[in-house]
């Protein structure tokens, strides 16, 4: 038995039938990302779902996180839905992207565009560095040192070793070396388009590698790590490039959200966030094509938006044994994972064919 | 000479609690091969169930045999709360070993989660025993009694946990199983039972170090469990997976190298001199010291 025998994405769909969907369906992404492009010129207003309309800078600010964790969420994928790697460090490259970029930023003066540089290109040779120990164990052992690794990112942050990372209040980023673009709550409308450019690019990057050989390398350790071996290729090298080029995403992550969010607090050094990141992808679909840009979005808009929800009256006219676990995001979102697990092991893109497969067997009848 | 009296044995109370959490997940691991990311919420409940117990149990206080009344409430709550985990969400998952370590993952969110909106998520005094308030004097170093209570407790356990091991039949099943378990299934005996068994134990050493871990630190809070987890994790692979005896040694060895660090370097360096030495084992000897052997 494998340790890592994740579960294959759902059954592939049925051949589809020669029609006007399925002409289009292949222009659907680019249909999508020109809505996303198009969506802060629109003023609408959806009660309920976003509280201001969707121009207002605290929705696109939002929509704008969703779109990054969106990014790192198919980064980790390419680990673990794609290669399966169970990493339960990922959160420390996106960390060293946020800590960099803010450090050179606010400590060092440096322009943007130099401490973005260095901070990917240096997220990037700490994956490899990382990676290169981490890989020498395989299976659960691999996730447990990822995570020790991921831990000590915590504790320097936390310990603020030589008055770097501001220990437990973080550090707020120096805004007055930015270009004006990028800077206050008028310009939020072009750090949304950044974040949309960001998923972009991953996206771009996480498809090409898989649909290459490279990425058919990949799924072969997926499925069976000693026929590549018998192959003739050798695992653990191409094991390093897929990690290490996730932990340079990742990085690149970072270096948006910590323009978008202004500054850089300790939460995000913690396990919890590569936890959270393992939940998004799982919701969404390992390994497939849009499940986990899915999954990100959606976790972390549920993540801000039961926040609202758990303070709402509605709520708290509950009785207390259901309104408090209710005011708690964590306890919503690991509940639906774990039912999730059960109920719909493929993720959200999984309900798709099974609903189609349900209403056809339907119409049969 | 009495500071390094005290920092090594403040160092081994460490160590203490690192195997008590560490021993249940090395043998969950060992036998059924999950990484139980909901351990640290046993460890969670445990806390709150011994707090809870001294307040509001009849007969249980913060003193004397009031006391062990309430610790004994947190690790029967710790160990019930373990065995449903493994009956409702481990057991229908069996031998799909991912899906296993997903759903603990969601649990230890969720569960957290809950502490935190029962008590609140700062922390809370803890009721202690007066005497674990006090120090002994050895060899010239004053001693806190509440890390004396923990390397006690942890070498009974320790004591409990190997003869179990080695002289029941039940141990027997489980260590063959940490071995070779598709041959223990091969003849026919039910390993299911085991892992029932082997949560329990883990779930109520994890409790226990709970209830022992709020007298040594003197709060609990919600956290605290998924904090001392991490270090667990090294100490369970440094001691080799499935190896009790392993996971003792590691812990020793982590709890006094972060204490002697963290007291002659800066505070937080013997916590990452623990990755690096996680680092360097597993480049020399990527098994982990013991490798995989549920024996001594």
């Amino acid at each position: 038995m494998t340790l890592l025998d994740v579960t294959p994405a759902a059954a592939a769909p049925p051949a589809p039938k020669p029609g006007r969907v399925h002409r289009v369906r292949p222009f659907l992404p680019l249909v999508a990302l020109a809505v996303l492009v198009a969506l802060p010129y629109s003023t609408l207003s959806l009660p309920g779902i976003f509280e201001g309309p969707i121009n207002s800078p605290g929705t696109l600010q939002l929509l704008a996180i969703c779109l990054i964790f969106g990014g790192l969420a198919a980064g980790y994928d390419l680990l673990f839905g794609r290669t399966g790697m169970l990493s339960f460090g990922h959160a420390l490259y996106f960390a060293a992207g946020v800590y960099g970029t803010d450090i050179l930023i606010t400590r060092a003066g440096l322009p943007l565009w130099q401490a973005a540089l260095l901070t990917i290109t240096g997220g990037t040779i700490l994956a490899a560095l990382l990676g290169a120990v981490a890989l020498r164990t395989v299976g659960i052992a691999f996730a447990m040192v990822t995570l020790a690794f991921a831990q000590v990112g915590a504790i320097l942050v936390a310990r603020d070793f030589g008055g770097l990372t501001g220990g437990e209040e973080g550090l707020p980023l120096d805004v007055s070396g930015l270009p004006a673009g990028l800077v206050g709550v008028t310009n939020t409308v072009n750090l949304y388009w950044l974040a949309l450019a960001y998923l972009t690019l991953v996206v771009f990057v996480v498809h090409r590698v898989s649909g290459s050989p490279t990425g058919r390398v990949l799924a072969g350790l997926r499925d069976d790590e000693r026929r590549i071996g018998v192959l003739g290729l050798d695992p653990y090298r191409y094991k390093l490039v897929a990690f290490t080029l996730a932990g340079g995403l990742a990085s690149a992550g970072g270096v948006v959200y910590v323009l978008i969010v202004g500054g850089a607090s300790p939460h995000i050094t913690s396990s919890e966030l590569t936890l959270s990141l393992l939940v998004m992808v799982v919701l969404g679909g390992p390994g497939t094509r849009w499940g986990p840009v899915l999954g990100g979005v959606l976790y972390m808009y549920l993540d801000h938006r039961l926040t609202a929800f758990g303070t709402s009256d509605a709520v708290d006219n509950l009785p207390a044994f259901l309104s408090n676990p209710l005011s708690q995001p964590l306890f919503v979102l690991g509940t639906v994972f774990i039912l999730a697990v059960y109920f719909f092991p493929g993720g959200l893109t999984s309900l798709a064919p099974r609903v189609s497969h349900l209403t056809r067997s339907l119409r049969s009848r | 000479m009495g500071t390094v009296i005290l920092l090594a044995l403040t160092g081994l109370g460490l160590a203490a609690l690192y195997f008590l959490v560490a021993s249940g997940l090395s043998l969950v691991f060992g036998l059924a091969d999950v990484l139980n990311f909901a351990h640290g919420l046993f460890l969670g409940v445990g806390a709150y169930g011994t707090w809870w117990a001294a307040g509001n149990l009849p007969g249980a206080s913060g003193d004397g045999w009031g006391f062990v009344l309430a610790v004994a409430f947190g690790v029967a709550a710790g160990t019930l709360v373990a065995i449903l985990v493994e009956l409702v969400l481990i057991r229908p998952l069996y031998s799909r070993t991912i899906e296993q370590v997903l759903v603990t993952v969601g649990l230890s969110l969720a569960g957290v989660a809950l502490l935190q909106a029962t008590w609140g998520a700062d922390a809370r005094p803890f009721p202690r025993p007066d005497w674990t308030r006090q120090v002994t004097g050895i060899l010239g170093a004053q001693v806190p009694n509440g890390g004396l209570l923990l390397i006690i407790a942890a070498v009974l356990v320790l004591g409990a946990i190997l003869a179990f091991l080695r002289w029941t039949r039940y141990g027997l099943v489980i260590r063959a199983g940490v071995e070779n378990r598709e041959m223990v299934t091969a003849l026919g005996i039910d390993v299911r039972k085991a892992f029932t068994l082997v949560f329990a134990i883990g779930g109520a050493a994890a409790a226990l170090a709970g209830a022992l871990g709020g007298v040594y630190f003197g709060t609990v809070s919600p956290g605290q469990g998924g904090s001392l987890l991490i270090f667990a994790f090294i100490v369970v692979v440094i001691g080799g997976m499935g190896s009790v005896v392993g996971s003792a040694y590691a812990a020793v060895v982590v709890g006094l190298v972060q204490q002697f660090v963290n007291y002659y370097g800066t505070s937080g360096l013997g916590d990452i001199c623990v990755v690096g030495l996680l680092a360097v084992v597993l480049l020399l000897r990527p098994q982990g010291i013991a490798g995989k052997v549920a024996t001594a």
